[in-house]
């Protein structure tokens, strides 16, 4: 049984529908991102699933239960973080996380969870006072306090050091490997395509597409070369003499599709040496997920 | 993998490997009204709008004798007493609880309680737990204050202890009502605006009849002049209040705190 099943739903805020007719699942164990623009829909959807907001339509079942109707059942086995806040300013993480452990029956030990977020440093400090990633890490670790079996993370690596974003992304892939279901919205790529097992991609209140990142790469990527050189280019003249296409990116930044990558690449640097101009950079290869992502919700704009 | 990521993933597979800790239930009303308490304890500026203006009022005006005082008052600290233990309550349940409910609520910290198994009746008991613990500091304070003042209680200790448990109950709906539907910083004027109106009508500092007619008639409607009225009779006066002004502050004390309920958003 999936922990979390979404058939159709629908969330109206006055006459605007915010979320049309969405469709998910998450299975036990598993890390599912649902990426999206700004405004596409992602949180509306994910506080519907939590019980937080009330839909207009569809049917919703986490571990099997209503989240409107079964809350009571329901919000000791899940954990929730919030974009942004949700902690008193002027608690520290030692008091926020014992406050949070009293809720719940069978909680970890605040103290073990502060040193696994490694805040120890500052367990006494108010969390008005903490920095971007300190304040989530302790949402984090509010989030995780009830060993809960289905965690929602909205945006959990935002404004966090290099550092952070790597003990976060580790803390929900050790989860999900002790069965806890992460359901997770981002607006970092890498990071969805890093931990997820599977991508849901929301424009407009709607899945325009889902899968592994590896099935979207294929489904939508294209094999291109990327390339940045020390000056602009004549890109009339190379395209020309490749007798293909060139994309501008930006000034010196370029793409041209490709089918056969090696091919393009010998005679694009031998172009370049013969105006003698250096490459900054040369990507070949299928398109990353980044591209893929502005690839379809840009479609998605087109059609609309 | 460097030191540091191996270090990470070592320590963080160790705290879900973890042994299991208490398996004691825990109460969510507990937990949270010991966290309430605490962060009213350690408030300044709700201590000072709490306990340092009450007590202002109470020995300033008690030694100054600037003040009118109600017919056949001869001692203001007679009236001051039960005034500033009004005026007290008023702080505490409805610009203290209501300001800080405000923010807790534009902190998102209200929205986060909401996907906690904390029930909102649980979160509001919780609160007027905290705001009753410091109403009793507050009353056993101004009272000490006052005895040294040269008040001497008199009259019934049983509606005075009543007039005080409705007064909170009053006053804390109507701060939770203002928290939980105003945003933070409108909840900082209003509370602190309706904290002035009834301040002069509620006959704690000013006696009512000092008040022009109409505006007096009004007045008694209102929980401040019931919740200071009936503390005064059954505090200082040794008499009993009237039937009406304990319907007026049965009536406020329950309807607040039930529309609070209600009408509580936690975001």
């Amino acid at each position: 049984m999936a922990s979390i099943d979404v058939k159709n739903l629908w969330i109206r805020y006055g006459n605007y529908d915010a979320v049309q007719g969405v469709d998910l699942e998450v299975s036990t164990g598993k890390v599912i991102a649902v990426l999206g623009k700004n405004g596409a829909g992602k949180t509306s959807t994910i506080e519907a699933i939590e019980g937080y907001r009330r839909p207009f339509n569809g049917d919703i079942k986490v571990l099997g239960l209503n989240p409107i109707t079964d809350r009571k059942a329901l919000l000791p086995q899940i954990g929730v973080m919030l974009q942004v806040g949700g902690i008193y300013p002027r608690m520290n993480a030692k008091q926020a996380l014992e406050l949070f452990a009293g809720y719940y029956n069978d909680p970890y030990d605040p103290k073990l969870l502060i040193d696994q977020v490694q805040l120890t440093h500052v367990a006494d400090r108010p969390y008005r006072y903490l920095s971007g990633g300190e304040k989530q890490r302790l949402a984090l670790a509010l989030a995780l306090v009830n060993k809960p079996k289905v965690l929602f993370l909205d945006e959990p690596t935002a404004g966090v050091d290099t550092l952070g974003k790597g003990l976060i992304r580790e803390i929900i892939a050790e989860s999900a490997s002790k069965g806890a279901s992460v359901l997770m919205t981002t607006h970092e790529l890498a990071e969805a395509e890093r931990i997820c097992d599977e991508i849901i991609v929301i424009d407009k209140g709607k899945v325009i597409a889902s899968g592994t990142s590896e099935a979207l790469r294929d489904r939508y990527g294209r094999s291109a070369v990327s390339f940045k050189t020390s000056t602009t280019l004549d890109v009339s003249d190379l395209e020309s003499e490749l007798g293909i296409t060139i994309e501008s990116l930006g000034q010196t930044t370029y793409r041209m599709e490709s089918q056969s990558s090696v091919i393009q690449v010998g005679a694009l640097t031998a172009y370049l040496q013969k105006k003698g101009i250096d490459v900054l950079e040369l990507n070949a290869g299928k398109s990353t997920l980044e591209e893929v992502f502005l690839e379809i919700t840009s479609k998605s704009d087109d059609q609309n | 993998m460097t030191k540091i990521d191996q270090e990470s993933k070592q320590s963080t597979i160790q705290f879900l490997r973890a042994k299991e800790t208490t398996t004691l239930p825990n109460s969510p009303y507990k937990a949270q009204a010991k966290a309430e308490i605490r962060l009213t304890m350690t408030q300044s500026e709700s201590l000072l709008v709490t306990f340092g203006i009450p007590l202002f009022f109470l020995v300033v005006f008690s030694l100054l004798k600037v003040l009118p005082l109600p017919h056949g008052v001869t001692k203001s600290v007679y009236f001051l007493v039960p005034g500033t233990i009004a005026m007290a309550i008023m702080a505490t349940g409805m610009v203290s609880l209501g300001i800080s409910t405000g923010v807790e609520r534009s902190y998102g910290v209200l929205k986060r309680l909401g996907t906690t198994p904390l029930s909102r009746g649980a979160l509001i008991a919780a609160k007027i737990t905290s705001v009753a613990i410091v109403e009793l500091i507050q009353v056993v304070l101004l009272g000490s204050v006052g005895l040294l003042l040269g008040w001497r209680p008199s009259g019934n200790a049983v509606a005075f202890i009543l007039a005080i448990i409705l007064s909170s109950a009053a006053f804390a709906g109507i701060g939770l009502i203002m928290a939980g539907r105003l945003k933070s910083e409108v909840v900082i004027g209003a509370s602190n605006g309706v904290f002035l109106l009834l301040l002069v009508l509620g006959g704690m500092i000013f006696p009512i009849g000092a008040l022009p007619g109409p505006i007096a008639a009004v007045a008694k409607l209102l929980p401040a002049y019931a919740s200071a009225h009936i503390l005064f009779n059954s505090g200082s006066a040794g008499i009993i209040s009237s039937l009406t002004t304990w319907v007026t502050l049965v009536v406020w004390a329950v309807a607040m705190p039930l529309l609070a309920t209600r009408l509580f958003k936690f975001e």
